[in-house]
């Protein structure tokens, strides 16, 4: 798989570390009545869909950027590539 | 049908007119005690248990593809109980008799041979770590010897014992472990449930639950809705698909692993050899294929294919302990969907 990094351009995945679900960037607040259920879900559950999967590529092996790739889990088809604080700016517009 | 040695000589006397169908391909009944969605290595050995152990006859398995089109089809063949932790050590030697036994079992030749499984160990700190697997075996029942250099090098002379970044110090060996011929555990299975009156219904994909008061009393699907008292789930990488049907969530995430046949050679590799520093296992199988596998591609898939990366990783993984493969060409490959618990570990 290429992914089109957005500032160096195509990059072997290989130079990449699979992170997961991008789910996982928005980590439940703790509160006063810490709700074990809520991090239960949000360590282990995961949707795991088959079909377009937005997750975490740690590019290692390049310029340790953290990246979202959008994903078709059932072709590997990569829709789209964008930078972590963009992903989440993009997800809070919404 | 009795399958036996006098069965097959008489056949072929009287031009093989004598053999039938080694299951049924029966219509779904309206309602079952039991249904097993999957006809993989599990929904069908949990058929055949259920129908020749406990008794429970009134069973269906549906199969969305045809019998076996999962990863019990796509498997490297490896049999053991070569693990540590009380939790899943017992677990596994339960297994491993249960496969010693198959065939006596099912009356079906699923090849079971137990060539012994090495895992190579490459220093002194992970030859400690296999004296204390070792040693966790035999606890369990399990059988488990320590090989030394000089052992390991009267077995697989071959072995790059010098290798400069991964010299080879020795092996466990678990004797009992082997291979099995894949897709005959599948119809041994199979056709054993079939005979105690199990419905297994290929080309039925469940595509919904039907849920009355919290309780699933029956399924959908392309075939119509099938009713049950009991339901089982065993479809492998699929399951998070299936069971957001029911509106659970699983801790599972799908991931391909890849198996690779070479051309065929002459006999060469005796046992199951795994290596202790990276990645790789293999085995021959009676064709002369190298039948060999390494990690995960590690990132979600349903695609049932891998990429390039992890084939290299894995042939390298082959050539720092055994370079004598190096001129021999793969010949096939593929991939399955695994399900795995995060933090990586499979439950398929
Ligand atoms: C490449 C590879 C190598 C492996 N090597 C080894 C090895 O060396 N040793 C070992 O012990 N294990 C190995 N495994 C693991 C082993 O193959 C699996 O643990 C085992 O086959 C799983 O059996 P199962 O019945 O859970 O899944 P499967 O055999 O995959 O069966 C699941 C079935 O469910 C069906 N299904 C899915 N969704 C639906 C639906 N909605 N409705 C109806 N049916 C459905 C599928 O078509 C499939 O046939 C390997 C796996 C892979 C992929």
């Amino acid at each position: 798989m290429i992914i089109q990094h957005p500032d160096l351009g195509p990059r072997d995945s290989s130079e990449f570390v699979y992170k997961g679900d991008a789910a996982l960037l928005f980590r439940p607040k703790r509160t006063e009545n810490n709700d074990q259920k809520i991090f239960h879900d949000y360590l282990y559950l995961r949707n795991n869909p088959a079909g377009k999967h937005c997750e975490l590529w740690y590019h290692e092996y390049g310029d340790r950027s953290w990246l979202v790739v959008t994903r078709d889990t059932t072709t590997h088809e990569i829709l789209k590539v964008e930078h972590v604080t963009d992903y989440i700016k993009s997800c809070k517009a919404k | 049908m009795n399958y036996s040695g006098f069965k097959i000589f008489w056949e072929g006397l009287t031009g093989n007119k004598g053999w039938k169908k080694a299951w049924r391909e029966p219509d779904p009944k309206k309602e079952y005690d039991v249904i097993i969605i999957g006809g993989g290595g599990h929904g069908l050995s949990t058929a055949y248990y259920l129908s020749n152990r406990f008794n429970v006859n009134n069973v269906a398995v549906l199969e969305k593809g045809w019998l076996g089109s999962g990863n019990i089809g796509k498997n490297t063949t490896i049999i053991r109980s070569n693990y540590l932790l009380p939790e899943n050590q017992p677990f596994y030697e339960l297994s491993l008799k249960l496969w010693e036994n198959l065939e006596n079992d099912t009356n079906y030749n699923s090849m079971v041979s137990q060539r012994g499984v090495l895992n190579l160990f490459h220093s002194d700190s992970q030859r400690d770590a296999f004296v204390r697997r070792g040693n966790a075996m035999i606890l369990s029942g399990a059988d488990a010897n320590l090989l030394n250099e000089n052992e390991l090098k009267e077995m697989c002379p071959y072995l790059d014992f010098e290798n400069a970044r991964f010299p080879i110090k020795g092996a466990l060996l678990q004797k009992r472990g082997g291979t099995v011929r894949h897709d005959a555990v599948a119809w041994g299975y199979a056709r054993g449930a079939d005979i105690k009156g199990v419905d297994i219904i290929q080309n039925c994909e469940v595509g919904g639950f039907i849920i009355k008061k919290g309780k699933c009393i029956g399924v959908e699907t392309n075939k119509g809705i099938i009713k049950a008292k009991k339901i089982a789930s065993c479809v492998a990488g699929s399951s998070s698909k299936l069971m957001s049907k029911a509106g659970i969530r699983l801790p599972i995430e799908s991931h391909v692993l890849q198996a690779f046949v070479s051309e065929g050679l002459k006999p060469v590799l005796d046992n199951v050899i795994t290596f202790g520093a990276g990645h790789f296992y293999v085995s021959q199988s009676d064709k002369g294929g190298l039948v060999f596998g390494g990690d995960i591609d590690g990132y979600n898939s349903y695609a049932q294919r891998g990429n390039l990366p992890v084939v290299e990783d894995v042939c390298e993984g082959g050539m720092a302990i055994m370079p004598m493969i190096g001129r021999a060409r793969l010949l096939r490959m593929w991939g399955g969907d695994n399900g795995y618990v995060n933090g990586w570990f499979t439950v398929y």
